[in-house]
């Protein structure tokens, strides 16, 4: 959690830089669900993680240079400047990489673990994470279906952070309470305060076990609030007032310290010490990837199949311009 | 005996499914019902656990596929209609197209798109959608005309590493007949000859070919030879192949079922005009459906995509430029 905040913040600060093409999303206000929802996971299950899961991906395994690499365009990243920002992954390991659209990677999730079981290998389990504007979606509802129609081992987590975008929850859907969608599946659903470190940790390795014995897909509505802009270009002014001094308004990495100093985990003393040690590690990570290359459009392949000797070579395609940003200057 | 072109993909899926244990179908009524033109008819007795019926849902069912891909299996979707396709198109276009490029990560799907017009299905259940896909980056299209063609193309699909959105027409499933199903495997992305001829090239593709031979055959009587060129896939497109026809006839007609605004008859002439311009005795011409839906009703069914008869026409026009 701590170190998903801390790298993000940086992010955060090398975007209002200017030193970051194109977005950045964080995840501030819902670490602590993602971060159990990661945990809650083996290396062998399978995950696809959305805009504010950069806990649960360092919670899955990821490395924190793949997501400063792909946010900092290096081409030694999973992405090699192909895709950016939050969209990276490693499809072959069960690390999804999202697209854009929402809603549709649950039904990726489901084809991974449909495969899975076609092939006979047992006791996976596959996360899809959403948000409560992602809910409207076809897909999502598609995604659910069929996961509930074939009986798979999915566990959709919906974070319900009150806001798509500036969108409020009574804009988005007409039902009294997002879990109430599950029974019209025929999925089971459990709803959780999602600022609530421990009770996350407690909820979703139960209900990703529930998965794996079985039980078929679950659905869990996580309750939260957004504590930052839809990305760092908004500075979320709708967010109504009320919600920031609620329950809902905590933030959940405090809440977190706090469980864990009263339980005599941590103290305060140790508690700084991580969070200078953290610093101090994001800040050689991300002063590693800003020395390495930037993609190479002459070294790029512009490939986008497999298969090489059906690439179309169109006379009327753009030459590579070397006055292109990013290419080497003569 | 004779094979139908509808049996040439049923027989091509067998075989798929029995040579290959990663292939699977999936698809709407494609189990014990057998598929609403029978193509996966008995599949599921033969390949239990591996022919599965679908929910309708079309982004769903590609979201699926795409999955399961990436774990290695091969999937075959069956769209009920080709036009249903715009329901997964997200998931076809976003996902499964982009999958390869973003990852390396390959992507080998076939998606069986019962596309064109046959009279009385209107709107909805006539639509050719080879060139909204061609458009994107990360597909192969694929779009046979003969039976053959439809068993080695489809076989040679899903032993592709990437998408395919495999065209077949839904006017050609019963009437086409062949004596048997070849035996040797095709190279993908290479145009045929469909018929040899000096004086005009028609480039077509589809049920468009066999309108366009039996032009070939008419202004034959007069005097004229058509050479007719099948591009069997319109993605990739066998540039070269239309550039030596043109070079031979000096004249080029395009035909397409589809649309006129862009398009594969677009994109033929293009090519043609920008690589090929010197080769040309007259300006080259096209000829697609109109631009409005497809009708229902048989008079203006016919009326609307092109046939023979005006093939001929416009053959007849460009002869005399
Ligand atoms: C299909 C689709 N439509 C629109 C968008 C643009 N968009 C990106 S994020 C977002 C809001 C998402 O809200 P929610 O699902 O609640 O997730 P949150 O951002 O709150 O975590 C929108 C509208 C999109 N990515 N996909
Ligand atoms: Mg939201």
């Amino acid at each position: 959690m701590l170190l998903a905040r801390v790298a993000e913040e940086k992010i955060a600060s090398l975007y209002r830089a200017g030193k970051i093409h194109g977005g950045v999303f964080l995840g501030r206000g819902q670490e602590a669900l993602s971060v159990a929802a990661g945990l809650a996971l083996r290396k062998s299950d399978v995950f696809a993680p959305l805009i504010r899961d950069g806990a649960g991906r360092l919670a899955f395994g990821e490395p924190l240079i793949d997501a400063v690499r792909t946010y900092l365009g290096s081409r030694l990243g999973p992405m090699r400047g192909r895709d950016g920002n939050v969209h990276r992954g490693y499809p072959r390991e069960g690390y999804l990489p999202m697209i854009s659209h929402l809603g549709a990677m649950i039904s990726v999730v489901n084809g991974v673990l449909f495969a899975r079981r076609m092939k006979g290998i047992p006791d996976v389990v596959g996360l899809a994470s959403v948000g409560d504007g992602a809910t409207s979606t076809g897909s999502f509802h598609e995604g659910l279906n069929q996961a509930a129609v074939e009986r798979l081992p999915l566990v959709l987590l919906i974070a319900n952070n009150q806001y798509a975008y500036s969108t409020p929850n009574h804009r988005q859907f007409a039902c009294r309470d997002l879990a109430d969608k599950a029974a019209g599946y025929g999925v089971t659903c459990h709803t959780i305060d999602g600022t609530d470190f421990m009770e996350c940790l407690r909820v979703l390795p139960a209900v990703v076990a529930r998965a794996r014995e079985g039980g078929g897909p679950q659905m869990v509505v996580a309750r939260l609030l957004r504590l930052c802009g839809h990305g760092e270009h908004d500075d979320a002014g709708y967010i109504a007032p009320e919600f920031k001094t609620s329950a809902l308004g905590r933030d959940c990495l405090h809440v977190a310290e706090e469980q864990m100093m009263q339980e005599q985990a941590v103290n305060a003393a140790e508690l700084e010490a991580w969070r200078t040690e953290t610093m101090e590690k994001v800040e050689r990570v991300i002063a590693r990837v800003q020395r390495e290359p930037a993609p190479d459009p002459f070294q790029e392949d512009w490939r986008a199949i497999q298969t090489a000797h059906l690439v179309e070579v169109s006379a009327s395609a753009n030459p590579v311009d070397s006055r292109a940003p990013g290419a080497p200057q003569p | 005996m004779s094979v139908t072109y509808l049996e040439a993909i049923r027989a091509a899926q067998a075989r798929a499914l029995a040579e290959d244990p990663r292939v699977f179908i999936y698809g709407q009524d494609v189990g014990a019902f057998g598929g609403a033109f029978k193509a996966t008819k008995n599949l599921i007795a033969e390949f239990p656990g591996r022919v599965l019926d679908a929910p309708i849902s079309e982004d769903a069912m590609m979201g699926l596929a795409v999955g399961a891909a990436i774990e290695g299996l091969r999937p075959i979707i069956e769209m009920q209609f080709a036009d249903f396709s715009t329901a997964g198109f997200n998931q076809i276009v976003n996902q499964a197209a982009t999958l390869f490029w973003r990852t390396q990560v390959p992507c080998p799907i076939v998606i069986r798109l019962p596309g064109g017009g046959t009279s009385g299905s209107g709107p909805f259940h006539s639509q050719n959608m080879e060139a909204v896909y061609a458009h994107y980056p990360g597909l192969v299209v694929l779009t046979p005309a003969t039976v053959e063609d439809a068993y080695s193309l489809l076989l040679a699909a899903v032993a592709l590493e990437d998408p395919v959105i495999f065209c077949e027409h839904k006017l050609l499933y019963y009437h086409l007949k062949a004596e048997a199903l070849p035996n040797e495997a095709l190279p993908l992305g290479k145009a045929r000859l469909a018929r040899e001829g000096r004086d005009l090239t028609i480039v077509t593709y589809s049920a468009m070919v066999h309108e366009a031979l039996a032009v070939a055959q008419e202004l034959c009587l007069e005097g004229w030879e058509i050479e007719v060129v099948d591009l069997r896939s319109v993605k990739p497109l066998d540039t070269d192949t239309v550039m030596a026809s043109v070079a031979r006839t000096g004249r080029l007609l395009c035909v397409g079922e589809s649309w006129p605004w862009g398009g594969v008859t677009a994109e033929v002439i293009a090519r043609v005009v920008s690589e090929g311009f010197d080769l040309l005795d007259a300006p080259p011409q096209r000829l697609n459906a109109k631009d409005t839906p497809v009708p229902f009703h048989p008079n203006l069914w016919a009326a609307h995509r092109p046939t023979a008869r005006s093939i001929a026409a416009a053959a007849r026009t460009l002869l005399r430029s």
